[in-house]
């Protein structure tokens, strides 16, 4: 177990590698590779008219003019030793993890994301309850009530809710919710839960039942048709013959082993979301990573894009790590 | 004050027994109990599907005693299993339609509360299962599961329960018992896993056990040691044994009586003995031709039963065999019409065929026996 998380955890550092590498790649070297030179590059930072001496010095001041190699491993060094940016107007100490200064904003990226890592999260985490309750529960009642009523109503919302974009659902609920009938008036105006926990969660309610709506729309989905799977195996039937009550039958034997697949595709989904939730947090104007890196590519601002598709990756890594770990646990026939 | 019971009473107080309107002649409110431990009585089984209803067991009769052993035969489809989960209460009623009466030990099932059936099952009767693998929960321990078995039926304490299953799966000869009563189900082998779900059948000591094919799936040399296990603890404790299988040889070895099931109806019944020597259906004969013997030459051929089972939605008129009975054209057009009525041969031995005693007895003697 020790030497698989080990090896696990190698892997998860040489796969985050890879992806600066390429990230890296389409910033830096694409742009070379059509054609553009180092001196183009480095004229968007240099101010409204700018004249050669002033554009050379911007390079060398960036490192443009250094070869490619040189560059990205100046990137892997700042975010492990950090740096020191001449601002001109003074030295800034950027301490690591570094991950670099955005002379657009005149900021350090990585205390940017610091900041914006708390609403995605609250975001994220928020809407996983609801939607892994709601989700699960609701597919759950539709294998068990197969082909009821509440059966066809349920699946038919969850069609609509995996069928809806986002950003179409987020904005009906702000034009109901908030605007005519004004049940959540500050929805989308984050407020840190350290600050105000009523006012954090008005804001939040919306977007996340906007969100979870999606993601509990495909996990009744998949509980369903796991469920209805589970439930004609034959240790099910074995459960029934001991004299278990259904109850028991359904929750601690058909439930434990639908919920197995569930998990690995949960933990995969947060980690994704915890990257950013684009849609929903630039629908609610939420200062979350998903509008950090909109923002950024608008920008055309490259060490926010790349630290915000670091940190992304970094997630999704880690959730992956998280998962195949969890799966050992619980399913006793994986063992390392 | 009125009870739902009081329609069938009279002005006097008297039990009216007159039949309502619409009702049968033959009407009997109160089904006559069992003398038997289990009785079965015209069960059938009935599902009803959009191409028809599927009629996998039409009208079974039988009775087994306590210490007995009953071997159910037959192809695939021929109603065995779907008889046995009628028995242990295992079909859902939304999707079955089931008639008849089950009476096991004085209680009648088949109208019982669905909370009765459940404390029966486990308790007082058992089942085993062909795939011991898929019918092991693969996500628990192999005693967690044999925990769980004992402790719905007795209010015990989890040490309790666990030393009874280590101690159960001691009994049914597994090596190690208290280590390997952590060890999850993956982790058993064919023949263990098997012995492991006749402990967890055996856990409540029942009295009455259902084997579906409990050998099918393992290897020969292992088949014969399950097969030995079940005869023993059956003798240890005095129950009621149903063995379903499709293999002859099994039954031999086990069964003190044995019925021959085509087509959701008994084809023939009676003990092995009987069976074995003096069979009178001709599907008896074409199982019995369609085994292997290792004392015959090998170019002997089996004698296959021709043609393939039959739909149980548009069962074939009159007897259900007849399409694929060679004897059929004897009997004059009544295997086509009429449906044959189980008959007695010989004290138990009974068959439900159209062909007279003389012409089955000469089949027999002629056609089947020098080829076996």
């Amino acid at each position: 177990m020790i030497t698989f998380i080990v090896r696990r955890l190698f892997g998860a550092v040489l796969m985050l590698l890879v992806v600066s590498m390429v990230t890296f790649a389409v910033f830096f070297l694409v742009p070379r590779i059509a054609g553009q030179t180092t001196d183009q590059l480095a004229t968007q930072y240099v101010g409204r008219n700018p004249n050669p001496t002033e554009v050379h010095a911007m390079e060398v001041k960036l490192g443009l003019d250094q070869p490619i190699y040189v560059q990205y491993g100046r990137f892997l060094k700042n975010i492990v030793a950090g740096e020191d940016f001449d601002t001109g107007t003074g030295i800034v100490h950027c301490p690591p993890p570094c991950f670099g200064y955005s002379f657009k904003n005149q900021q350090e990226v990585w205390p940017q994301m610091l900041s914006a890592l708390p609403v995605t999260g609250s975001l994220a985490l928020g809407a996983a309850v609801i939607w892994l309750i709601s989700g699960v529960g609701i597919g759950v009642l539709s294998a068990l009530r197969r082909g009821t009523v509440f059966d066809r109503a349920a699946m038919s919302v969850a069609l609509a809710g995996v069928s809806l974009p986002i950003f179409f659902t987020a904005l009906l609920s702000l034009a109901i919710f908030r605007d005519s009938i004004p049940l959540f008036p500050d929805a989308g105006n984050y407020i840190s839960i350290t600050v105000d926990p009523g006012k954090w969660a008005e804001a939040l309610v919306l977007p996340w039942v906007t969100l979870a709506f999606l993601y509990a729309a495909l996990y009744a989905r998949l509980t369903r048709a796991g469920m209805l799977e589970t439930m004609n195996e034959d240790f099910i039937r074995t459960a029934r013959a001991k004299g278990l009550s259904e109850r028991k039958v359904v929750v601690k034997h058909g439930l434990r082993a639908t919920l197995t697949p569930i998990i690995t595709i949960f933990g995969l989904d947060l980690g994704l979301l915890v990257g950013g939730a684009v849609l929903t947090e630039s629908a609610f104007s939420l200062p979350g990573l998903g509008r950090f890196a909109v923002n950024a590519i608008n920008n055309q601002d490259l060490p926010e894009i790349l630290g915000v598709t670091m940190l992304a990756g970094f997630f999704v890594v880690a959730a992956n790590l998280i998962v195949d770990v969890l799966y050992a646990v619980v399913d006793p026939r994986v063992r390392f | 004050m009125t009870t739902a019971d009081d329609w069938s009473r009279g002005q006097d107080g008297f039990v009216d027994v007159r039949p309502r309107p619409g009702e049968p002649e033959f009407y009997d409110s109160a089904p006559k109990p069992s003398d038997s431990f289990l009785e079965l009585r015209d069960l059938r089984v009935h599902f009803p599907t959009d191409d028809g209803i599927v009629k996998s067991a039409d009208g079974l009769s039988f009775t087994l005693e306590r210490g007995r052993t009953l071997g159910i035969v037959g192809e695939s489809g021929s109603g065995k299993s779907v008889t046995s989960l009628a028995i242990m209460g295992l079909h859902k009623n939304t999707r079955a339609k089931i008639t008849g009466e089950i009476w096991l030990d004085g209680e009648e099932l088949v109208a019982a509360g669905i909370d009765q059936v459940r404390a029966l099952r486990g308790k007082k009767m058992a089942m085993i299962f062909q795939d011991p693998l898929s019918a092991m929960h693969p996500y628990y321990t192999v005693g967690a599961q044999i925990i769980e078995a004992y402790r719905i039926h007795n209010k015990v304490s989890k040490a309790v329960a666990r030393k009874h299953a280590i101690e159960m799966l001691d009994r049914v000869g597994i090596p190690q018992p208290a280590s390997r009563v952590d060890d999850y189900p993956h982790q058993f082998s064919g023949g263990m896993r098997q012995r492991a779900m006749i402990a967890m059948a055996l856990s409540c000591d029942p009295e009455l056990l259902i084997a579906d094919e409990p050998t099918t799936a393992l290897d020969v040399t292992v088949q014969a040691q399950i097969l030995d296990l079940i005869r023993d603890l059956q003798q240890e404790f005095n129950s009621a044994v149903i063995i379903i299988t499709h293999d002859l040889g099994v039954v031999a070895e086990l069964a003190d009586n044995i019925m021959v099931m085509y087509a959701g109806r008994t084809a023939e019944y009676g003990p092995t003995d009987d069976i074995f020597r003096r069979p009178q259906h001709p599907y008896t004969w074409g199982l019995l031709g369609s085994m292997p013997r290792l004392d015959r030459e090998r170019a002997d051929r089996l004698l296959p039963i021709l043609g393939t089972p039959p739909s149980l939605i548009n069962v074939p008129s009159g007897c259900a065999f007849h399409p694929r009975c060679g004897y059929a054209s004897l009997t004059g057009g009544r295997s086509t019409d009429e449906v044959p009525v189980l008959r007695s041969v010989d004290g138990e031995h009974s068959v439900a065929c159209h062909l007279t005693a003389e012409q089955r007895l000469k089949a027999w003697e002629t056609d089947i026996k020098p080829k076996l």
